[in-house]
């Protein structure tokens, strides 16, 4: 590949990249020669009612293609592998899709189940995994060929089929997900894709709705639906069990209607707490990393659903559920406290930061628009149009684990 | 590293705008033809129809947030299916009901407060009789 990076040879790589894509590349690589650059600063953003993603680039706040074709996206996520170049999305309609971020296209695409909410990829980008609502359980595919190569239907003790959510990747080759209507976790290893071993962890508690691995790789953390508390797993305990934390952090208080379940994903390391979204509360939770107590609880404008640790973890940015979805607070976290507020729009739906956390972009749908702000001084930036923008997903996240 | 020159950043713009705004047309005709047809059909018993102004919005709330948890084309996720043929065996009164109320115990919630209950009955018969988003 060396070779291609001369410029004696450019014509030939973008011949190569668009004959690899089809020949009909419409996007970034093409024969008029404007084709070689890196993939570290580029991203995509999902434009849920179109079935089309944006692809774009960090460095000039600019959309460099739109991308068609994806099927249902409503609530659709995406993972990039290893070398930042693909990307695979997880539809609402059960499609699996491989695009090409270098010739902004489709290279591969499958619809694997009736409905999907999301996926991962592991350490050593062979396998992806699709968490599933219809038929429920997970499945395991070949990155290359999007051959499936699990199946691991999720059958609770009951005997009964449940959905899957919270599903992340883990070191070496490994999966967890909960079981929404099976009340367990299972962790998958995958080291030999077509003999999996599977840990199961029954009555972790009512109705996981979410899960998220801590960036280290050593906690699963299922969020509660149905009880006033998360429970936890230590993967990195000799025998791992799960353990129920928070226990009561609602304090017995009647919870408010829950018009959009919060997310888990974003929580990273905020220094030495983790800040989570209080369900069905207007409030943010501070607990301590290692032990899960609490460390504080900061009132916030509405019920949060996304709460964004920035790459360095002074601040977490937080956007709200309906009807208090037009607004973004960002909490310091050395002092626990709001230090900004702002409405971007109608719909705030998703934020990214940049790699290093200079900027955040931000998706609000009902204006059709993606706004650009910097983290120092609040300053909006720039703007990109987009048709019912939802998640905004940049490349750094091929090397981050448990996303 | 260099940026990818001005005039591929605009031609792909161009590109993106021309597609999005055949949607937009394609998306505004669908949203009127669901509109007319709402507003051709009886309405039940004494109440009175939300304006068509109002109509428009609860139908974005319903494609939008409700579809957060029903699915966008309303085939089901987290949230049950809402397609006329599994809401045959209940009535509207029943569907309003479910959408005033929640569903205690599941992730359903209450939205009394934010929906009237015209409006619900409105969502109810227009989930009846099946939206083409």
């Amino acid at each position: 590949m060396t070779g291609f990076a001369l410029p004696s040879r450019r014509s030939l790589l973008s011949a190569g990249l668009a004959a690899a894509a089809g020949a009909t590349a419409p996007g970034i690589a093409r024969a008029d020669g404007c084709a070689l650059r890196g993939t570290g600063d580029l991203g995509l953003v999902v434009e849920r009612a179109t079935g089309s993603l944006l692809l774009v680039e960090t460095s000039g706040r600019s959309m460099l293609a739109r991308i068609e074709g994806l099927g249902d996206l409503s609530h659709a996520s995406l993972v990039f592998d290893r070398t930042e170049r693909f990307a695979f999305v997880f539809g609402r309609d059960g499609g699996l899709t491989k695009v090409d971020l270098l010739t902004a296209s489709v290279a591969k695409r499958v619809v694997q189940a009736g409905n999907a909410i999301g996926g991962a990829i592991s350490d050593d980008g062979r396998l992806v995994a699709v968490s599933n609502y219809q038929p429920g359980g997970v499945r395991v595919f070949d990155t290359d060929t999007l051959e499936m190569v699990a199946d691991v239907p999720a059958i609770d003790r009951r005997g009964a089929p449940s959905k899957t959510v919270g599903l992340v990747d883990l070191p070496f080759r490994t999966f967890a997900w909960s079981l929404l209507d099976g009340d367990e976790i299972w962790i998958g290893d995958f080291a030999d894709p077509r003999a999996p071993k599977i840990a199961r962890f029954p009555d972790i508690g009512r109705l996981p709705y979410d899960g998220v691995a801590t960036s280290e790789g050593r906690w699963y953390v299922a969020g509660l639906f149905g009880e006033d508390a998360l429970t936890r797993i230590d993967l990195w305990a000799e025998t791992p069990k799960a353990e129920k934390v928070l226990v009561g952090y609602g304090k017995g208080e009647q919870p408010l209607p829950v018009y959009k379940m919060p997310h888990m994903e974003g929580w990273g390391a905020a220094g030495d707490l983790l800040l989570i979204p209080a369900v069905g509360r207007h409030e943010v939770l501070a607990v301590e990393r290692d032990t899960f107590r609490e460390a504080g609880r900061i009132a916030v404008h509405g019920q949060p659903v996304f709460c964004v640790a920035r790459p360095d973890g002074r601040q977490v940015w937080v956007n709200y559920a309906h009807p208090a979805n037009d607004t973004i607070e960002v909490i310091d976290v050395p002092s626990l406290k709001v230090v900004h507020a702002f409405r971007p729009g109608p719909a705030v739906l998703h934020l990214e930061f940049t790699p290093r956390g200079h900027e955040v972009w931000i998706s609000v749908r009902d204006a059709d628009r993606i706004d650009v702000h910097e983290t120092r001084t609040f300053a909006k930036v720039g703007e990109i149009a987009a048709k019912s923008p939802s998640g905004i997903f940049f490349t750094p996240r091929a090397h981050r684990l448990g996303v | 590293m260099p940026r990818p020159d001005r005039s591929s950043t605009d031609r792909c713009d161009r590109t993106g705008s021309a597609a999005a705004g055949r949607r937009r047309l394609g998306l505004a005709a669908g949203l009127i033809a669901t509109l007319a047809i709402a507003a051709a059909s009886p309405v039940s018993s004494a109440r009175s129809a939300p304006d068509p102004a109002t109509q428009a919005r609860l139908i974005h709330l319903l494609v939008q947030d409700c579809g957060s948890c029903h699915g966008l084309t309303l085939k089901g996720g987290l949230g049950a299916p809402l397609l006329p043929e599994t809401l045959a065996d209940r009535d509207a009164e029943t569907l309003a009901a479910i959408i005033l109320d929640g569903i205690p115990g599941t992730p359903m919630p209450p939205w009394r407060g934010l929906i009237g209950r015209d409006e619900a009955l409105f969502l109810a018969e227009t989930l009846k009789k099946g939206i083409t988003p």
